[in-house]
């Protein structure tokens, strides 16, 4: 029943109280009377009833006005604080019953606003405490990914489905070193988040190790599961996984969610090891035929001393032979496998230069001696165990301040084939070659820092060599380290290091919830992977014998630009370059010569570009080449196209402009080189990425809204 | 009547000394510088023992030895293998194949006589 209702029942029933008993009395009384009492009370009462009735509606309407009073006050008031309560409960957290109308409901107000006040400080509390939790959890994400990508070992994480999540930097290397065919055009587009480990590893043996592991982990034990796989282009893997495991339910049990694949290409320890053998077999076999030919002619001269002549030349002559043979064996095996013999210490590949500014600082710390360099070979590396050759310099730096105090030291770096000469100089007074000696075979020291090796033993770990040198025209002399030189593995680590700004994305875990890779188009644009490319060509019109001469692209996953993750190749155009284009591209005839022609690039630039979708900017024109080719390569890039072109003119149809360098102005991105096809093709990732929530504020939120309003724009732009 | 010794080893440099010291020890000596010679030999010098080199040209001494036990031309014919491989798996490989000896490079020419001896039975 309605407030109102209730209010005119109410009403109803004071009225009935007000006038019921008079009337039900009157009629009992009435009934019991005699005609005359009744003749007599009938005057009586018609005389005073308009007093009577004047009192009785006086009486009712101040009834009605006390329950008015009351109605107002306390069902009104109530049901407005109810109203009030639950703007609190759900719109605006903030707001209050306001204090007014009689004390019960001011008590009742200043209650429910107490408790309202309480419930706001423990919902802070929980945001507070859930802000924090994420940041933690997101600093723990941060740390994880840096300590796996400084790892010298290989590491992937992947999902259950194969897709990875993680890799570390030594991955990328690795399996870039593994890409053959037309994946190893551009780098190898291999690993990538998002993309199937199986792509790298034969399928069957990962599932094969998954299996393993979970049978393991059900029979309660601990899981891990090793195997060797063979990569297409015939290396060698070794790998390791174990499994990322989530806790799943109440009781605490837990469910592999995914696995960290730790991966070693062995290839090469295993032909190490192969040469070892083979040298030590050599050694070995090699000898014993030489060995039992002299011993038996030495026996033979020796027991029969009374021969002939003649058959004693023989038999020393055999002598003679075998040792030769033997000796010379011996040289060309220590030649040939010298390099595996050596390499059981762990040496790493380091900047020559950085051992010694290393080294300079440690001298000018510990010591306060100063010192200079002299000729160096800055790209120089070297092969070695960079503590303990830094420490090996500074031992001899403090040995020479103890004992010829020079004012300052030099170093000296330089090469020649294999080997590298680091030299320690110093000018002063010759020393004697068996101070050197005892220097060399002594523990290494300086101040209260030891190492158990001596100079000695650092030097053979490295394979190297070590002796005193004077230089009498310039009275002065060096100590001259012999180290092996060093083919660096990678050397365009840091233009990448350039162009990634900040920390490496290596890893998503996102991805773990994430595994249907078909392009949906009703999927949101912030799901989807996509490949942002950009193409420069040598002009205008591909229909009159214009041609690619670069491919840059790169990789948006879950939101993110992957600027690890690139595909950055020229293109040999098989025609002359124009000459009015060089300015604008920045490549030259030398630059296109030798490199693939588009017959190899398309097919592996299609491979980067699998289940994603493309995005270019004004993208018909790169599609209209790419198309071109199709004939010729049977190559076709059937995946959908948006083109931030059109997508800016959708959000912001009344610029006049919509050229990318306007685009990244009017949305503050700042871009520093461009007009190479990576740094454009990245800028157009960048504009993209900004261009969603602005689409977005649209309703422009699935792929499909966006192709139609690209479309709508496409029309309007060219109706004009 | 003297026992006849067959030595066949492709490397004369050893050939040379067992040749003498066999000689000296007062056999009869024949020598063979591959297997296939060693194969002629053996039927036309019709030896007792066969000192025999495993790594040859033409014919390994494995396979002369599992032919010559294959098809023997006498029962009682002795040989022993000479090798420059010291694995444990050859060494069991040759004795399985019917060698009844087996020295491995470098040997002792003393140990070796004392050896052939014995297995011919001359004092």
């Amino acid at each position: 029943m309605k407030a109102k209702h209730r209010f005119v029942v109410a009403v109803v029933v004071l009225g009935l109280l007000m006038t019921g008993p008079f009337v039900v009395t009157s009629l009992l009384v009435w009934l019991d009377m005699k005609d005359a009492e009744r003749q007599l009370l009938t005057e009586l009462l018609l005389s005073r009833l308009p007093v009577g009735t004047m009192m009785t509606v006086f009486g009712f309407v101040l009834g009605v006005l006390v329950l008015h009073y009351l109605f107002k006050q306390y069902v009104e008031g109530l049901l407005r604080m109810a109203e009030t309560l639950r703007l609190m409960l759900g719109a605006n957290r903030n707001f209050r019953v306001k204090i007014d109308g009689p004390p019960e409901v001011q008590q009742l107000a200043r209650a429910a606003n107490d408790l309202a006040q309480q419930r706001d400080e423990l919902m802070d509390d929980v945001d507070a405490q859930v802000a924090k939790a994420k940041a933690s959890v997101e600093e723990e994400k941060n740390r994880l990914a840096a300590l796996m990508s400084e790892l010298a070992q290989a590491v992937v994480v992947c999902n259950l489905d194969g897709r990875i999540l993680l890799y570390n930097n030594r991955a990328r290397l690795q399996f870039k070193a593994l890409a053959q065919g037309p994946t190893s055009v551009a780098g190898g587009a291999l690993i990538g988040l998002g993309r199937s480990i199986f792509s790298i590893l034969e399928k069957n043996q990962v599932q094969h190790a998954q299996e393993v592991i979970l049978q393991r982990l059900a029979a309660g034990k601990s899981a891990m599961s090793n195997f060797i796989t063979t990569t297409r282009s015939g290396q060698l893997l070794r790998a390791q996984m174990v499994p990322v495991l989530a806790a799943t339910g109440s009781d605490g049990e837990t469910a592999m969610s995914g696995y960290v694949l730790t991966v070693e290409n062995i290839t090469r320890s295993l032909e190490q090891e192969a040469r070892r053998d083979q040298a030590l077999h050599s050694l070995t076999e090699g000898s014993r035929s030489a060995l039992g030919s002299i011993r038996a002619a030495v026996t033979n001269l020796i027991d029969y001393p009374d021969m002939e002549q003649e058959l004693r030349e023989r038999f020393v002559k055999v002598v003679d032979d075998e040792a030769a043979k033997m000796s010379q064996r011996l040289d060309v095996t220590m030649a040939e496998f010298s390099d595996s013999m050596k390499t059981r210490w762990p040496l790493e590949d380091i900047l020559g230069i950085d051992i010694i500014l290393a080294a300079q600082r440690r001298i000018d710390d510990r010591l306060k001696l100063p010192s200079k360099t002299e000729e160096i070979e800055d790209a120089l590396w070297i092969k070695a165990d960079s503590y303990s050759l830094v420490f090996a310099l500074v031992f001899l730096a403090s040995k020479l301040q103890d004992h010829y105090e020079p004012r300052e030291l030099r170093f000296r770096l330089t090469s020649e084939g294999k080997l590298a000469y680091l030299d320690l100089i110093w000018a002063g007074p010759a020393m004697s070659s068996e101070t050197f000696y005892t220097w060399e075979m002594e523990s290494m020291q300086v101040g209260s820092d030891t190492s158990p090796l001596s100079l000695r033993d650092m030097i053979d770990r490295h394979g190297g060599e070590i002796w005193y040198q004077r230089e009498k025209a310039a009275h002065r002399a060096f100590f001259r380290f012999v180290l092996p030189v060093a083919m660096p593995e990678v050397l365009h680590e840091e233009d990448e290091r350039k162009r990634g700004s900040g920390r490496p994305e290596y890893y998503d875990f996102d991805l773990f919830k994430y595994s249907d890779d078909s392009i949906d188009l009703d999927r949101k644009l912030s799901d989807l992977t996509y490949t942002v490319f950009d193409t420069e060509t040598t002009g205008l019109e591909p229909s009159n014998g214009d041609e690619i001469i670069q491919v840059g692209a790169a990789r948006i996953v879950n939101n993110r630009l992957l600027r690890q993750e690139v595909f950055n190749q020229i293109v040999d155009p098989e025609r002359p370059l124009r000459p009015e284009g060089i300015p604008i591209h920045g490549i030259t005839e030398d630059m296109v010569r030798g490199q693939p022609t588009i017959d190899t690039v398309l097919p592996a630039f299609h491979q980067f570009c699998e289940d994603t979708v493309l995005i270019a900017h004004n993208a018909a024109f790169d599609m209209r080449f790419l198309q071109l080719k199709e004939a010729r390569t049977g190559i076709r890039f059937s995946q959908p196209v948006l083109d931030t072109l059109l997508l800016s003119a959708v959000v912001h149809p009344n610029q006049e402009s919509h050229k990318l360098d306007v685009i990244l102005e009017r949305l503050g991105i700042e871009i520093g080189k461009r007009h190479n096809a990576l740094e454009d093709a990245l800028a157009t990732g960048e504009v993209f990425l900004k261009l969603v929530p602005l689409l977005a504020n649209q309703g422009i939120v699935t792929v499909r809204q966006a192709l139609e309003a690209s479309e709508k724009t496409f029309y309007a732009r060219v109706k004009y | 009547m003297n026992k006849k010794i067959l030595i066949v080893d492709d490397e004369p440099n050893i050939v040379i000394s067992l040749e003498f010291l066999m000689k000296k020890e007062g056999f009869e000596v024949a020598v063979a510088a591959d297997g296939d010679e060693a194969m002629a030999k053996v039927a036309s010098f019709d030896p007792d023992l066969i000192l025999l080199d495993v790594m040859m040209p033409k014919k390994s001494g494995f396979e002369v030895c599992e032919a010559l036990r294959a098809n023997p031309p006498r029962p009682d014919l002795l040989i022993v293998m000479l090798t420059a491989k010291g694995r444990d798996t050859e060494v069991a490989k040759g004795l399985a194949i019917g060698a009844d000896a087996y020295v491995t490079k470098p040997f002792s020419t003393k140990d070796l006589v004392v050896r052939v001896k014995g297995m011919l039975g001359v004092a």
